[in-house]
């Protein structure tokens, strides 16, 4: 009985509480607080490998826009990142975890690839409208894929897309080694550089891709929150049992949603093989996929926010990559100062829902 | 042939084991970390890095496992203290992985004026050598007792792993976590503590593999941009072939393994088959028993019920 | 020392408060129990009994007020303290891990030395089954088992570890007469240790049968705590209300007669092939409220999701004017102009978007009206405010989230946007649980309302009283089957008690 009175504890220092939901605005000014909050956290990890926090940030900026070269390549690497942050938003928002951005990225790829070496002889604006179409073709039904096993059997989404990730990676090998290698390239395997009339046209210096970004956004922002479509996904994303009890067809939105949004991803394929690349190779996607997920969980799936969070990113990208001649380190910095930026808004966004509750001094 | 076959299955199988292991852990106590090819990129490194410096294989393995803890320590406290989205954490912990391991490999790289060797005496220590006595058995000599020391470490491991879950009160515990944790509170388990505990201990198992692929696979010589090269992905796949067992995941890194080195040994004159086939085919069978147990809507060998959603006590 | 021990209680509340956000759940409630002593605590849906309870068992931290153990004031600060108080406490919603075998649930997180799980647990367990005559099979997976197998799961985990004050939460609600009785037979014999039980309800009856004193809880605050020989259920009633309860429901006549709806031999399976519905048939009237009475998951679930087309029908028919509608989709319903209207058990997970506004939460059914792609959002402002006004709701705004409105309020959104939509057929499935005595009112009202005008209002509900004055007929399902189908003016509660069970049924008993 004795050891009753240890038993009595103190409350914990520590402990969490659920918020009354707060506002926009203090929404909005808790991720600024955010960002101010990684970017600093980022300086104090330049200051540890030796450098001047504000110089290396002033550095990034510039080395993003200090010349017009320098902007369209930071464009250019906001492109894939955008369009694919778009197309997976539809899916997030519908609670289906899509992780497969990267698999449908390759896949649009692959399918406008075709045209591209098989149907060049085609008029220009054909070729292209016959790529842009394919590319969602393929994106689309490696969207579609993980939706028809999850409506029938249930199958966990966000294993079977990681799957078909690498199960569409390895058909980019499987082209290039075999059907579409190169006879022209000698020693290793790649697929031949596409003429100049499969290549997408430039608009102000970069490749039109911008433009279907741009388009994108609009049309996805209008789509989700004004269309009977974006209504039925929202609903949903909150409950299938309210989405079934209102008479709506769960199984048909989360198939045409997965194929709306690994379509997008499939443009995004599209734009890079035809737009930036030339040909199709393993790097097609690079990791992309990955990153516009955590662009469009960040932007909260606000299509513009997203478009403004690709651009960031891609500045950090092509920033970094002055960082060698500059600095002398390595322009994989960008992934750690991304890493770190990534990291406190996540963890802030706890503040958005929840609140510490201290133990009162006695 | 055969026995060179399998051999050479079970040596890069071997990163996938650990790989595998560690998210198993992580799993089966209610998180999936999509971080595991960060943490391994940055156990390849900090191993790499401590074993060219002081030439001790102990050590380079204890700072791989020691940086893998911390890798975890920060998905843990994200998405069990902060509760953020399982998912997105765990990919942005491989976008920070590998950026850090590849900016200080660079650093590295200027350091020592080209690109880092491991001295001869640490090759000899992670060299491949029979064990005395058993080593000589014919043919399961070959295949099972003359491998390099981390191989034994990781079926070691994935041994230990199992007996823990299965037959202990912490494992029984922690498979209560990940399966249901509002009963394993209600039970007066501390689910917290228990999450944080096998999220970094599975972080540092992974961060072992990765140690093995720049130790082992690399030949001694730090590559920079391609050290773990997707590896940790398909540990992420295999945890699912595994079926969420360690035991399993032993064999079912041996058949990844062996598919990895298949186009090697298939004779090329009697059976074409292109060679990305054969890379491809783990994830086409993976994704194949993945459906399938989603079909058999059974509740044992799938995902653990409770992995992927955070938990608040207080939730109403 | 042992003596001043045994004067302490085994249990006592002092002045504990908790709220949520700006809801009062608790306000300074005091409670205490004795060692041997059966306490139930008593009150409404609502009244802040399953909170206060959380909170001995470490779920909640109050925000004020103390909490005292054999008379030592503690902090439990989670479910690990209050177990290492002695503190069991039985969930309403079992807390159970699927997966797992029954032993497994059992020992889970019990602090004893060693590290393998030992052989001998299972004996332990055995020992327990028997000296306390449970039926159960400890290497049974929990997923694979019955309700009241669980129940008997959970009862062994409080067992196994030698709690001595015991809580449970709403224990009988999934129970057969006679799994209630062995489960009194149980908290009687844990009385007789020298056990300390409070047994949280809101059927008076058991509160008689099976407690020495009673703690009545309303609106979170406790009235009055009595002792059970020294009262009548009738008091009991009108603490637990507030107010001396002359349950003056409404009941008008109406003079429609024409068939609305007739369900011809209907069965019904879960997704485990278990039969939940087996032959049914009944009719509904035009301007008649049908009760469906019965011990909860006797299949009143699926009665209304088939009928609402939302589970697919093994067996049988259900038709709408003479038309057959199984096999349709509720879409296909709703577009044949069949207006029925289903309000669902669970309010946010099935009839409402809970982050949604009440405006798009008015567009749930009607959004896909019109050719146009874009969705209107007029009307239903203009419906969502109009509700506002009628049934007093209150919010900050039609715009916010309906999550945040109170249960009472949420259910006015519902039932609001249903009878905006003239229906024909209204099903509602518990349609006051967890609302005030004005609120519920205010339902039966509205309900009233649409039998006069002709509707067929088919009314699932819990309270007996309520129905018996409510209902024009009421039908009674025990296991699946109509064990009844009687006028209320012909008919008691005690009758209809009978016919909840399998007493009432051919074989009676086990």
């Amino acid at each position: 009985m004795g050891a009753l009175g240890s038993r009595t504890k103190q409350e914990p220092f520590i402990r969490v509480v659920k918020k009354t939901e707060i506002s926009i605005g203090k929404t909005f000014l808790l991720s600024l607080f955010a960002l101010i909050a990684a970017i600093m956290a980022g300086g104090v990890f330049i200051l540890a490998i030796g450098q001047n926090p504000i110089d290396v940030y002033i550095t990034i900026v510039k080395g993003a826009w200090r010349s017009s070269i320098a902007t369209k390549g930071t464009i250019k690497i906001a492109i894939p990142l955008l369009i694919a942050a778009i197309g997976i938003t539809p899916a997030f928002q519908m609670k289906f975890w899509n992780i497969g951005a990267e698999g449908q990225i390759i896949m649009g790829g692959i399918f406008a690839t075709y045209f591209a070496l098989n149907f060049d002889y085609l008029p220009h604006g054909i070729l292209l409208l016959l790529m842009f179409v394919a590319g969602m073709v393929g994106g689309g039904i490696w969207g579609l894929l993980p939706a028809v096993f999850k409506t029938r059997f249930g199958t966990n989404e966000t294993l079977f897309t990681l799957m078909l990730n690498y199960i569409a990676l390895y058909m980019i090998r499987f082209f290039t080694e075999g059907p579409w290698r190169d006879p022209a390239s000698s020693g290793f395997p790649k697929i031949a550089t596409f003429s100049e009339n499969a290549r997408l046209d430039r608009i102000f210096g970069v490749h039109a891709g911008w433009l279907i970004g741009l388009v994108l956004v609009a049309v996805m922002f209008v789509y989700l929150k004004y269309t009977k479509h974006g209504y039925e996904i929202s609903v949903v994303g909150e409950s299938i049992n309210t989405a079934r009890y209102a008479g709506m067809n769960v199984k048909r939105i989360v198939l045409r949603t997965m194929f709306i949004s690994g379509a997008i991803c499939g443009i995004a394929g599209m734009t890079q093989v035809t737009g930036a690349a030339y040909t199709l190779g393993e790097g097609v996607a690079g990791g992309v996929g990955f990153t516009a997920i955590t662009v469009a969980w960040l932007s909260k799936l606000n299509p513009v926010i997203i478009l403004v969070v690709s651009v960031l990113f891609s500045m950090l990208d092509k920033g970094c990559s002055v960082m060698q001649s500059t600095f002398g380190l390595s322009s994989a910095v960008s992934g750690i100062l991304q890493g770190i930026i990534l990291f406190f808004i996540l963890g802030f966004d706890f503040f958005t829902r929840y609140r510490f509750v201290f133990r009162k001094a006695r | 042939m055969i026995i060179n076959f399998l051999y050479a299955a079970i040596k890069a199988g071997t990163p996938l084991l650990f790989g595998t292991t560690g998210e198993i852990m992580t799993e089966r106590s209610g998180h999936l970390n999509l971080g595991v090819e960060g943490m391994m990129y940055m156990g390849a490194f900090l191993g790499f890095y401590v074993g060219f410096h002081t030439g001790s294989l102990p050590l380079a393995l204890l700072a791989a496992f020691a940086i893998g803890l911390f890798a975890a320590l920060i998905y843990a406290f994200l998405t069990v203290t902060m509760m953020a989205n399982q998912n997105v954490t765990g990919l942005t912990l491989t976008i920070f992985g590998t950026g850090f391991a590849k900016f200080f490999g660079e650093s590295m790289i200027r350091e020592a004026g080209g690109s880092p060797k491991l001295a001869d005496s640490f090759m000899t220590t992670i060299s491949e050598k029979p064990i005395p006595v058993l080593g000589d058995i014919p043919v399961l000599g070959k295949l099972l007792f003359s491998h390099n020391p981390l191989v034994y470490i990781a079926v070691i491991i994935a041994v230990i792993c199992s007996i823990y879950l299965m037959r202990t009160k912490a494992g029984l515990n922690m498979r209560a976590v990940g399966e249901n944790p509002a009963a394993a509170d209600a039970a007066g388990i501390n689910v917290t503590l228990v999450k944080y505990i096998h999220i970094m201990l599975g972080g540092g198992i992974c961060a072992l593999g990765g140690a093995y692929l720049s130790l082992i696979n690399g030949g001694g010589i730090w590559n920079n941009s391609s050290a773990v090269n997707g590896q940790g992905w398909i540990s992420v796949a295999l945890v699912i072939f595994a079926s969420w067992s360690p035991m399993k995941a032993i064999y079912g890194s041996l058949v990844f393994g062996a598919f990895s080195v298949l186009q090697f040994y298939v004779p090329k004159d009697i059976i074409q088959i292109p060679n990305a086939f054969y890379v491809m085919l783990p994830f086409l069978i993976t994704t194949f028993v993945l459906i399938l147990a989603s079909m058999r809507k059974s509740k044992e060998g799938s995902q653990p019920a409770g992995c992927g959603v955070n938990y608040f006590r207080e939730e109403r | 020392m042992e003596n001043m021990k045994k004067e302490a209680m085994a249990i006592e509340l002092k002045q504990i408060t908790k709220t949520f956000g700006t809801v009062v759940a608790n306000n300074k409630i005091d409670l205490s129990v004795r060692q041997g002593e059966i306490l139930a605590l008593l009150g409404e849906n609502g009244s802040g009994k399953t909170t206060l309870m959380n909170m001995l068992s470490g779920i909640y931290k109050p925000d004020s007020g103390s909490i005292l153990i054999n008379g030592n004031a503690v902090t439990i600060n989670s479910p690990e303290d209050a177990i290492a108080l002695g503190v069991g406490m039985i969930h309403q919603h079992f807390k159970l891990v699927d997966a797992l075998p029954a032993t497994d649930n059992i020992i889970l997180g019990v602090k004893d030395k060693g590290i393998f799980l030992k052989k001998s647990r299972s004996e332990k367990i055995a020992e327990i089954i028997k000296r306390f005559g449970l039926n159960l099979d400890p290497e049974k997976k929990v997923y694979q088992m019955s309700v009241s197998e669980k129940q008997t799961v959970e009862i062994l985990k409080v067992l196994y570890r030698k709690a001595d004050i015991l809580i449970l939460d709403e224990p009988t609600a999934v129970l057969t007469p006679q799994e209630t009785k062995r489960l009194f037979e149980i908290l009687l014999l844990m009385k007789k240790e020298g056990c300390a039980v409070i047994i949280i309800t809101h059927k008076l009856n058991e509160v008689m049968e099976i407690s020495d004193r009673v703690t009545i809880l309303r609106k979170g605050e406790s009235v009055a705590t009595v002792n059970t020989a020294s009262t009548n259920a009738q008091e009991l009633t009108e603490l637990m209300v507030g107010r001396p309860v002359e349950l003056s429901i409404e009941h008008p006549e109406t003079y429609f007669d024409e068939n609305l709806l007739e369900i011809h031999h209907l069965t019904v399976e879960d997704e485990e092939g278990i039969n939940m519905l087996k032959d049914i048939s009944f009719n509904l009237n035009r301007g008649e409220i049908l009760g469906v009475a019965g011990v909860a998951g006797s299949g009143q679930k699926e009665l209304c999701e088939s009928i609402a087309g939302l589970l697919p029908v093994k067996k049988g028919a259900i038709l709408y004017h003479n038309e057959n509608i199984v096999g349709k989709t509720p879409n296909e319903i709703i577009k044949m102009g069949i207006s029925m209207s289903f309000i669902p058990e669970d309010r946010l997970g099935m009839g409402l978007a809970a982050s949604m506004g009440m405006v798009d939460n008015m567009l749930l059914k009607k959004y896909n009206e019109g050719k146009s792609p874009f969705v209107s959002k007029k009307s239903a402002r203009e419906l969502a405010k109009r509700l506002v006004e009628q049934l007093d709701i209150v919010t900050p705004s039609v715009d916010t989230p309906v999550r945040r409105l109170s249960g009472g309020n949420v259910q006015k959104v519902l039932l609001g946007r249903e009878i905006e939509s003239e229906p024909n057929v209204l099903i509602t499935a518990y349609a006051v649980r967890g609302l005030d005595i004005n609120s519920s009112y205010t339902i039966y009202d509205s309900l009233n309302e649409q039998k006069k005008k002709g509707v067929g209002v088919l009314f699932i509900g819990e309270d007996l009283d309520v129905m018996l004055e409510l209902c024009d007929r009421i039908m009674v399902l025990c296991h699946g089957r109509v064990t009844g189908n009687v006028d209320t003016k012909h008919i008691t509660k005690e009758q209809l008690g009978l016919l909840m069970t399998d007493a009432g049924t051919k074989k009676g008993g086990v």
